[in-house]
C-alpha cells in the first residue's frame, strides 16, 4: 500500500463536505483509506496519528485541502486524484426552496390543512378506530366509519360522545351515506329531493335511494348509521340523532328509515322520535313486524321497492299504496314463456348476491310467494339453514359478501372472482333453473360489473339456466345504469327493475316449472 | 348542531383505503388523504392512555385541561429563559453537591461496572487530573473500588458533551437565566479529536486540561468580569441558527460571534499579549467551543420545567454511551432509559462504524429546547453526516415540529421563512406519531484513550416514549 496525498491549495471547504469526501474516495476499490482535511495543525496531528501524513502533507498551510488516500499502485493514485476536480465541484442543481407540505399524517395536521373540513371517512383497523374518531369528535369532524371489529362499547362511547357535541357517528361497519348530494363509501349518484334517509343496512340504503331516483323522486341526505346501531345496546343513538337532523331541515319532507328488524325496545323509542318530527315516515324494517310503526300511525314496508313506492306517494301527495306492486303480467307471461322452454330436470333457483340485505329481501319475497325448499347461508337456524356455504341447496341463497366467502378476499362487490366462480358451478348442476344475481353500481364498487358478469355468463354451455338479475345503480353512477344493462341484457340476462321483483321473476319461473 | 356544513359538496379527510379518496375527488371533494399508520406503534395500552390525556387543543375533561395547560407554561418557559455567560469557575466552587470524591458524567444515572469505554477513560483520566491515580489501572481500581460517587451531571445544574466528565479542580462556565432566575455549568471546550470527553486521557490530554485550568480558564473569567452585564449567550444563538449553525453538531458560527465578545473583553483583561494570544488561537481553532455554551443555555431553559406538575413536555435527553435516557417535566427527577443507539455517520480517516460507541453525551439538552436537530433546517451541512440532503434537513425540522409544542419565540430558521424552531417535545406526540426526536451527535470510539472518530445522525429509541407515556397514565391514575 502506497500513501499518496493531492495539495490543493488556498481551498476553503467545510470538514463536513471534506468527510463525504473522505467516504466517497475510500468507496473506491484499491482505495484503502482516504483522508480530506484543511491543513490545520489540530488536523495534521489528526493525520499523523492514523499514518496518513507524509511530507507533502506536513508542507501543507491552514488554508490548503489535504487529500491523502491509501491505495495499491500508483497508477490508481493518479485516476482518483483526477477525479479530484469533478467531486469538489459544487452540485450542479439548484437546492431549490423545498417547502413542499409534508404528507399529513394526523387528524390534527388534516384539519390545520383543511380547516373546512367537516367529516372524516375511517377505513382502517377496527383496533385503531376508537382512537382515531375520538380525536375526529375533538375537531369537530363527523366520522363515517366504515371500518367493522369496532366493539360495541367503543360504538356506545363515540356515539355517546358525539350525541353530546352534536356531531354524528356514522358507523362503525358503515357501508353507505349520501352527504350534500356525495356519494361516501358505496353508494350511489342519486337525484337530489325531498327524501331523507337513515339507514342501519348500507345496501338496503342503496337500493332505496337509486329506486327513488329511478322514480323521479330526489334523496336530500341518506345518513348511514351502521349495522349495530339498532341493537339493544346501541339503543338506536345515531339513527335517533339522523331523524332529528333531518326532522329540522326543511328540505326534507318526507323521512325513510331502512334497517334490519331493531330491537323491539329500540324500535319503538326510534318510531316514536321519527312520528314527533311531524312528517311524514317511511318505515322499512326488512322482514320485520309492522305491529309498531302501525300502532304509531306510521307508514310500514317490509321491502325495498314497497318502501321507495310509499315514499314516492307520500312526496307526490299521491295516496299510499298499502300492497307493494306484484310481477305484472307482462313478466309473468315471460316467466311462463322461459318455464316452458327450459330442459327439464332444472327446477331450482340458486341466488348469488354480493348485498346481504338484497339476499335477505329476496328470500322474503320468495318466501312470500310460497317458494319451497329455500336454504341460505343467512339463515344460521331454523328451516332455511344451509349446512355448508360452498355447497348449494334447494333454492339456494347465497350471500357471497359472507365472512365464508371475503376471508383473504376483497367483497364481492369490488372483486367478482367468488361470483364468476360459483356462477360457473351452479350453471354445471342439472337442476339449476335460474341463476339469480344483484349488480350493484356506485362509488365503491367494481368499475364494470356488467363486464365481469358477461364474462362469466358467455362462457357457459348452451341449454343452461335462465340468468335474472337486478342493478342497483343509476344512470349518473361512474358504471351507467343504462350501459351496464344494456350489456346484461345482449348476454341474455333478463334485467328486472328492482331487487324484489327480480327474486318474484325467478320465483315465478321455478313455480311455473313445479305446477 | 351544523350538518351539513355547507348545501352542497363536502370537505372531508380520508384515513385507510385510498379509494374513497379516489371517489370524493372525483365527486369533487376537497379532501386530505391521511399518511395513515397505527397511532402509538399500535400498542393498545398506550393508545387507551392517549385517549384519556393526549386531547390537544379542544379539551374535554379536566385531567387533559390542566396538561394543556402545563404544556403550555412549559413551552412558554421554554422560550423564555435567558442565557447569560457571567463567569468561570472551578466546578467546586459552584456546581451544588460535588464534594472531593463525586465525579460528574454524562447522562442517566449509571454505574462502574456498565460504564462504557470513552467514559471509564474520560473518569480515569479526571482522577488522573485530580491527582488521585497514576495510570489508567490504578483509576480503575479506584473508581471500582466504590470509593467515588458517581453522579449525572444532569443532576447538578450541570451538562457535558459526550462523557461529560466534570471533577472538581476543572472550571467551568457559569451561566445565568435572568428570567427565572436560575444557573446552569459547563466545561470549557477542549477541543476535537483526542479529548477527555472523547475517553482520551494521555499526557497530552492532562497537559491541555492544566493549561485550560491554569491558563485559559482564569484568563477568559478575568475577560468575563470586565464585563457589566455578562454574555447574552441567547442572542449569540438567535444569531448563529441564521448564519448555519445548529449549535450541536455545528457551532462555527456560535465560535466566531462569542470570540467577537470576547476579544475585547481580553484586550481589557490586563493579560499578557502572550497569554491573549494562546487564548485567542485555541478558541479559534476548535470549532466546537461554543458547544460548551449552547448546551448550558438549552439546560438553563429545561430545568424551568423540570418537576412542572401535570405536564408532558421533554425536559432532559442524555445518553452515558450505555443507556439514553429522558425526564419528563410532570414526571420529576425519574429518568426512562433504554440502550443507547447507534449513530449512522461519517467517520474520521481511519476509522469506521465498527470502532464507534454507542450514542453519548448529554448534548441533546439541545434537541430538547429547540436546537441541534430540532433546528436542523439551518444547518443543511450536517445532514451531509448521513449523505442527506438539504431536504432532509428541512424535513428533520418539520418532524420535529410535528412532536413539539410550537415554535421557539427567539431562534428562528431563515430557511423557513423565519420561523422558530420546534420546542417543547411533548411525549404524548411522539407517541401518538410513533416520531421520536433526531439526535445530531459527534461519535467516540468505543475503547477508552482513543478519541473522536466521527459524527452522525440518529433518532432516540421510541421505546423511552413508551416507558414514560405508561409512568404517566400511572401516575395520573394513582393522583
Amino acid at each position: 500500500m502506497l500513501l499518496r496525498t493531492s495539495i490543493i491549495e488556498g481551498r476553503y471547504l467545510d470538514s463536513v463536505l471534506l468527510m463525504s469526501l473522505a467516504a466517497q474516495l475510500k468507496s473506491r476499490d484499491g482505495v484503502a483509506d482516504a483522508s480530506a482535511m484543511m491543513g490545520t495543525d489540530a488536523n495534521k496531528a489528526v493525520l499523523r496519528e492514523t499514518k496518513m501524513l507524509d511530507a507533502l502533507g506536513e508542507a501543507a498551510g491552514p488554508s490548503d485541502l489535504i487529500v491523502a488516500i491509501m491505495v495499491e499502485d500508483e497508477a490508481l493514485a493518479a485516476e482518483v486524484f483526477a477525479t479530484l476536480p469533478a467531486l469538489l465541484e459544487p452540485p450542479k442543481q439548484a437546492r431549490g426552496t423545498s417547502t413542499a407540505e409534508l404528507a399529513a399524517r394526523t387528524l390534527d395536521e388534516a384539519k390545520q390543512r383543511l380547516p373546512e373540513a367537516s367529516l372524516v371517512v375511517i377505513s382502517i383497523p377496527g383496533v385503531f378506530v376508537k382512537h382515531e374518531a375520538l380525536r375526529a369528535l375533538d375537531l369537530g369532524l363527523h366520522p363515517f366509519i366504515f371500518s367493522d371489529n369496532v366493539s360495541v362499547e367503543d360504538e356506545i362511547e363515540l356515539k355517546t360522545i358525539g350525541r353530546e357535541r352534536g356531531l354524528l357517528v356514522m358507523g362503525p361497519d358503515c357501508g353507505t351515506s349520501i352527504l350534500n348530494g356525495m356519494a361516501i363509501g358505496f353508494a350511489n349518484v342519486v337525484s337530489r329531493g325531498a327524501v331523507g334517509i337513515v339507514g342501519a343496512s348500507g345496501t338496503g340504503i342503496q337500493e332505496l335511494s337509486c329506486l327513488l331516483d329511478h322514480a323521479g323522486v330526489g334523496v336530500h341526505q341518506a345518513i348511514g348509521v351502521g349495522g349495530r346501531d339498532l341493537s339493544q345496546r346501541v339503543g338506536g343513538l345515531s339513527m335517533r340523532q339522523g331523524i332529528a337532523l333531518l326532522a329540522a331541515d326543511p328540505k326534507v319532507s318526507v323521512l325513510a328509515l331502512v334497517s334490519k328488524p331493531p330491537h323491539p325496545e329500540v324500535a319503538r323509542q326510534v318510531l316514536l322520535e321519527a312520528k314527533a318530527c311531524g312528517k311524514p315516515v317511511m318505515v322499512c324494517f326488512l322482514g320485520g313486524d309492522p305491529k309498531i310503526a302501525q300502532e304509531l300511525g306510521l307508514h310500514f314496508a317490509p321491502r325495498l321497492d314497497f318502501a321507495a313506492q310509499i315514499c314516492t306517494a307520500l312526496v307526490r301527495g299521491e295516496p299510499v299504496p298499502t300492497q307493494p306492486d306484484s310481477l305484472s303480467s307482462e313478466y309473468l307471461e315471460k316467466a311462463s314463456e322461459l318455464a316452458h322452454k327450459m330442459p327439464s330436470g332444472r327446477k331450482l333457483i340458486r341466488a348469488l348476491y354480493s348485498g346481504g340485505t338484497l339476499c335477505d329481501e329476496a328470500i322474503q319475497v320468495a318466501d312470500k310467494l310460497g317458494l319451497e325448499g329455500v336454504r341460505s347461508n343467512l339463515a344460521s337456524e331454523g328451516p332455511h339453514a344451509l349446512s355448508e356455504p360452498g355447497k348449494s341447496e334447494g333454492n339456494c341463497f347465497l350471500d357471497l359478501g359472507d365472512d365464508y366467502f371475503t376471508r383473504g378476499r376483497p367483497h364481492p362487490m369490488i372483486d367478482f372472482a367468488s361470483r364468476r366462480e360459483r356462477i360457473a358451478v351452479e350453471a354445471a348442476q342439472p337442476d339449476c333453473a335460474v341463476i339469480l344475481l344483484d349488480v350493484v353500481l356506485g362509488y365503491g364498487s367494481h368499475a364494470d360489473p356488467a363486464g365481469e358478469l358477461v364474462a362469466a355468463i358467455s362462457a357457459l354451455p348452451e341449454g343452461g339456466p335462465v340468468l335474472v338479475a337486478s342493478i342497483t345503480g343509476t344512470h349518473a353512477d361512474p358504471q351507467n345504469y343504462g350501459q351496464q344493462r344494456a350489456r346484461l341484457q345482449a348476454a341474455g340476462v333478463h334485467v328486472l327493475p328492482n331487487n324484489a321483483s327480480a327474486a318474484a321473476f325467478a320465483t315465478a319461473i321455478v313455480k311455473e316449472l313445479l305446477a | 348542531m351544523t350538518f351539513p356544513a355547507k348545501e352542497q359538496g363536502l370537505s372531508l379527510v380520508n384515513m385507510g383505503l385510498p379509494s374513497f379518496a379516489d371517489s370524493a375527488r372525483e365527486q369533487g371533494a376537497e379532501l386530505v388523504h391521511l399518511d395513515w399508520k397505527p397511532a402509538a406503534g399500535g400498542h393498545r395500552d398506550l393508545l387507551d392512555i392517549l385517549d384519556k390525556i393526549a386531547r390537544q387543543g379542544e379539551v374535554h375533561s379536566p385531567l387533559q385541561a390542566r396538561i394543556e395547560a402545563a404544556n403550555q407554561e412549559a413551552y412558554k418557559r421554554l422560550c423564555a429563559a435567558g442565557s447569560v455567560l457571567v463567569d468561570a469557575r472551578p466546578a467546586r466552587e459552584v456546581i451544588p453537591d460535588l464534594d472531593e470524591d463525586t465525579i460528574l458524567h454524562a447522562g442517566p444515572p449509571i454505574t462502574w461496572d456498565r460504564m462504557c469505554g470513552p467514559v471509564r477513560g474520560a473518569i480515569a483520566g479526571a482522577l488522573i487530573y485530580e491527582g488521585k491515580a497514576k495510570n489508567y489501572d490504578e483509576a480503575a481500581k479506584l473508581a471500582a473500588s466504590g470509593a467515588i460517587r458517581f453522579s449525572p451531571c444532569h443532576h447538578h445544574r450541570t451538562v457535558g458533551p459526550m462523557a461529560g466528565v466534570v471533577s472538581p479542580s476543572m472550571w467551568v462556565w457559569v451561566l445565568r437565566n435572568p428570567v427565572h432566575g436560575n444557573e446552569a455549568y459547563c466545561t470549557l471546550n477542549e477541543g476535537l479529536g483526542k479529548v477527555l470527553r472523547f475517553g482520551a486521557y494521555d499526557a497530552e490530554v492532562m497537559e491541555r486540561l492544566r493549561w485550560m485550568e491554569k491558563e485559559l480558564a482564569p484568563s477568559l473569567a478575568a475577560a468575563l468580569h470586565r464585563s457589566e452585564t455578562g454574555i447574552n449567550i441567547k442572542a449569540i444563538i438567535a444569531q448563529a441558527l441564521q448564519m448555519g449553525d445548529e449549535l450541536h453538531n455545528r457551532n462555527v458560527a456560535g465560535t466566531s460571534l462569542l470570540l467577537r465578545e470576547l476579544v475585547p473583553l481580553l484586550l481589557e483583561a490586563e493579560l499578557s499579549a502572550a497569554t491573549i494570544k494562546k487564548v485567542f488561537d485555541f478558541i479559534s481553532g476548535n470549532n466546537h467551543f461554543f458547544l460548551n455554551l449552547s448546551m448550558p443555555t438549552a439546560k438553563l431553559a429545561a430545568d424551568t420545567i423540570l418537576g412542572l406538575a401535570d405536564s408532558t413536555v421533554m425536559c432532559a435527553m442524555a445518553r452515558n454511551g450505555t443507556d439514553i435516557g429522558i425526564r419528563v417535566a410532570g414526571l420529576g427527577q425519574r429518568w426512562f432509559t433504554a440502550p443507547a443507539g447507534m449513530p449512522k455517520g461519517l467517520y474520521f480517516g481511519g476509522f469506521s462504524e465498527a470502532d464507534a460507541n454507542h450514542d453519548l453525551g448529554d448534548s441533546t439538552i439541545c434537541e430538547t429546547a429547540g436546537i441541534g436537530g430540532a433546528a436542523m433546517a439551518a444547518a443543511p451541512a450536517i445532514v451531509k453526516f448521513t449523505g442527506g440532503t438539504a431536504e432532509l434537513a428541512m424535513t428533520i425540522t418539520r418532524d420535529m415540529g410535528r412532536v413539539s409544542m410550537g415554535p421557539h419565540r427567539d431562534y428562528q430558521i431563515p430557511q423557513l421563512d423565519f420561523e422558530g424552531a420546534p420546542v417543547g417535545v411533548d411525549i404524548r406526540k411522539v407517541v401518538e406519531l410513533d416520531s421520536p426526536p433526531y439526535i445530531n451527535t459527534g461519535i467516540a470510539h468505543k475503547e477508552p484513550g482513543i478519541g473522536q472518530v466521527g459524527a452522525g445522525l440518529l433518532r432516540a429509541p421510541m421505546s423511552l416514549f413508551y416507558e414514560a407515556l405508561r409512568a404517566f397514565g400511572q401516575f395520573e391514575k394513582e393522583k
